[in-house]
């Protein structure tokens, strides 16, 4: 068994919507080993979210605890989790947020910069290195509104590896786009996968979850399904089996 | 992060949104421009009143009978007969801290030379008056100790009165005008000094030997005042103070008894006139000041257009890593930058202002580096103030509210 990433000890997180108490999550534990590709799903509701911001240490559950790379996140104040956010997450978002009228590669750069240890022409080096990795060397210098939408979730995806985190946490990465380039970004997603990334892929699409190597069902805050994926689609081979797009 | 990282982001974001930013600045340029302008007028115009009183004399003092009963009626000072020659004589030997010393009496009346005639006073004085009242001779001599002594008929013309008596172009050196009757043959000229402050023709002037006056003009033995110079303008206050204790003496007055005189100094004069004018600065640059302000509102109102607009990116960043501080310092430079180079661009418009004044209608201007170092702290004070608000705003945004923000 390889070196767990991720373990959730049943989790619970309230909020308190006027006099009412929300229960988001009522007790959720799995824990996620280094290099698994896993699919969270549920409709909406389903507590899918408030999961992500708990994962991706934007929140901090009511009770339970979570461990993120063995580090107890619960008890960590905004700023500690700030830092260990810029050191072991990626996020990639649906919406892509790059910073408008800015290059690729100081996209890239962004989170490097809120880590003291990186000299400027070391950021630059990685950043370039981490373009390479998603397949756009030759774009370094285009600004965030010169791309396409599959090109922006590229950057958005150089973004999340250039810190070399222990997980990337990538919501509905794929929702902005049309099929093709959803397939395409798939391959990338299995592509850094099969090089040992740890990646956590949160949707409410049951197609997408067929790429992933384990599947999460969350309903109404609790785990009801957690299986490994019997049978991985290749996004590559769906690629290229899509029917050619006239235009 | 560090803060050249900071400023680059700033400047790419105000870069982005260029008319606006100028716009902001805008108001922060007309401020510190207004302060800038408004200062150096009102120090200009403080100085040039400074320079015309130093050369009025700023060390001089002048000694006046003081008003006082005579038969139960009180006088003018000018008809007061408290100083005398005597006086005169014991502030010439007796003081430390007084350079030179001349008694003074005039008259007036009309001057005539030939065809021509002119209205103006006679003032008797000693060679000395001269250098007190910073006099210098243009053509000819000042008269002599023998002419003083034996009360000669001459006299020193200054400009406005040689171009009244003398239309033609004549030298007037050894004529004779002639005052109420009395002939005074002119033995020297004094050179031009122009107005004062106070709107004086510093050129219509005539002075003759004290003793000649005395004698043959007014035919009186008292001295209508005295004037002095002080060793320096430190010591004058010193001078004065010499000056009373002299007279006191003389005059035998009791130390319950009221001074029968008056000593003051231009810097009385200097000080009434700077502060009028002190004032006037201050009101001027609390006009300037309100601008400022409104400016600074300016900057405030488009952080928060800013920060607002931003919500995403400031989530972003918060989840990639940003801390508060890291956020709120963001912010605060783009403010600061946008104060701090409306500050530069304001101190260059203001100087080109201030020099526009001057050429366009010769007021007098003296921008002074303290008003330029003040304006720059205020605006870069105010890009704080301003920013602060807003910059705390941003950092204390939720990064989960933030990126779901529409």
């Amino acid at each position: 068994m390889s070196k767990s990433i991720i373990r959730l000890d049943s989790i619970k997180r309230n909020f308190q919507v006027g006099d009412e108490t929300v229960h988001a999550l009522r007790g959720v534990s799995f824990s996620i080993s280094e290099g698994e590709f896993v699919s969270i799903m549920g409709s909406s509701g389903s507590g899918k979210s408030t999961m992500l911001n708990i994962l991706g240490c934007l929140d901090t559950p009511t009770e339970g605890e979570y461990y993120l790379d063995d580090v107890a996140v619960s008890s960590m104040n905004k700023n500690e989790r700030s830092t260990l956010r810029n050191r072991k997450i990626g996020f990639v978002f649906q919406s892509y947020n790059l910073l408008p009228k800015t290059t690729a590669v100081e996209n890239v750069e962004l989170p490097l910069q809120y880590n003291p240890e990186y000299t400027g022409k070391e950021r630059r080096e990685k950043a370039i290195k981490a373009l390479d990795a998603v397949g756009l060397s030759d774009r370094l210098y285009h600004k965030s509104n010169e791309m396409s939408g599959g090109q922006m979730q590229r950057v958005a995806i150089a973004r999340a590896l250039v810190n070399d985190p222990v997980l990337i946490l990538a919501d509905e990465a794929t929702g902005n786009l049309d099929t093709h380039t959803a397939y395409e970004i798939m391959v990338l997603f299995q592509e850094l996968h099969s090089k040992g990334r740890t990646i956590i892929f949160v949707t409410h699409n049951p197609e997408l979850a067929a790429f992933t190597n384990r599947n999460i069902v969350l309903r109404d805050g609790k785990v009801i399904k957690d299986s490994a994926n019997e049978h991985i689609e290749s996004a590559k081979k769906l690629l290229e089996n899509l029917p050619k797009q006239e235009d | 992060m560090n803060i050249g990282n900071l400023i680059k982001i700033s400047l790419r974001a105000l870069n982005n949104n260029k008319m606006r930013a100028f716009l902001t600045m805008l108001g922060i340029i007309i401020g510190v421009a207004s302060v800038i302008t408004m200062l150096a007028v009102g120090q200009g115009s403080k100085k040039s009143i400074q320079s015309q009183i130093s050369q009025m004399g700023s060390n001089m003092i002048m000694i006046q009978p003081g008003t006082g009963m005579m038969g139960g009626v009180r006088q003018s000072s000018s008809d007061m007969q408290s100083l005398k020659l005597e006086d005169y004589y014991a502030i010439r030997d007796k003081t430390s801290f007084i350079a030179s010393v001349s008694p003074s009496v005039s008259s007036s009346g009309q001057f005539i030379y030939g065809g021509n005639n002119y209205p103006a006073s006679i003032s008797g004085v000693s060679p000395e008056y001269l250098e007190i009242r910073k006099l210098t001779i243009d053509q000819g001599n000042v008269f002599s100790r023998q002419q003083v002594a034996s009360a000669a008929k001459v006299c020193l013309v200054g400009q406005t009165i040689i171009k009244n008596l003398f239309p033609n172009g004549e030298n007037p050196i050894g004529k004779v005008i002639r005052f109420n009757k009395i002939p005074f043959s002119i033995i020297g000229t004094l050179k031009a000094k122009g107005y004062n402050t106070m709107g004086m023709d510093q050129d219509n002037i005539v002075l003759a030997p004290y003793t000649s006056i005395q004698k043959r003009v007014l035919a009186i033995t008292y001295i209508q005042g005295i004037f002095a110079s002080a060793l320096s303008e430190d010591v004058t206050e010193k001078a004065i103070s010499e000056v009373s204790t002299i007279l006191r003496t003389n005059h035998k007055l009791k130390a319950t008894d009221q001074d029968d005189f008056n000593v003051r100094s231009q810097q009385e004069l200097s000080s009434m006139l700077t502060s009028t004018t002190d004032i006037l600065t201050i009101l001027l640059a609390c006009i300037a000041g309100i601008s400022l302000l409104v400016g600074g509102i300016g900057i405030m109102n488009i952080m928060y257009v800013s920060v607002t607009e931003r919500t995403r990116e400031i989530g972003l960043r918060m989840s990639i890593g940003a801390k508060g501080k890291d956020i709120l310092a963001q912010f605060l430079i783009e403010a600061i930058l946008i104060s701090f180079t409306g500050g530069i661009i304001g101190i260059l418009l203001g100087g080109g202002a201030s020099f526009l004044i001057k050429l366009a209608i010769h007021w007098p201007i003296s921008i002074q580096p303290y008003s330029v170092f003040l304006s720059f702290l205020v605006c870069t004070i105010t890009g704080v103030f301003f920013g602060w608000y807003p910059a705390k705003k941003a950092s204390q945004l939720d990064p989960i509210e933030a990126l779901r923000y529409e």
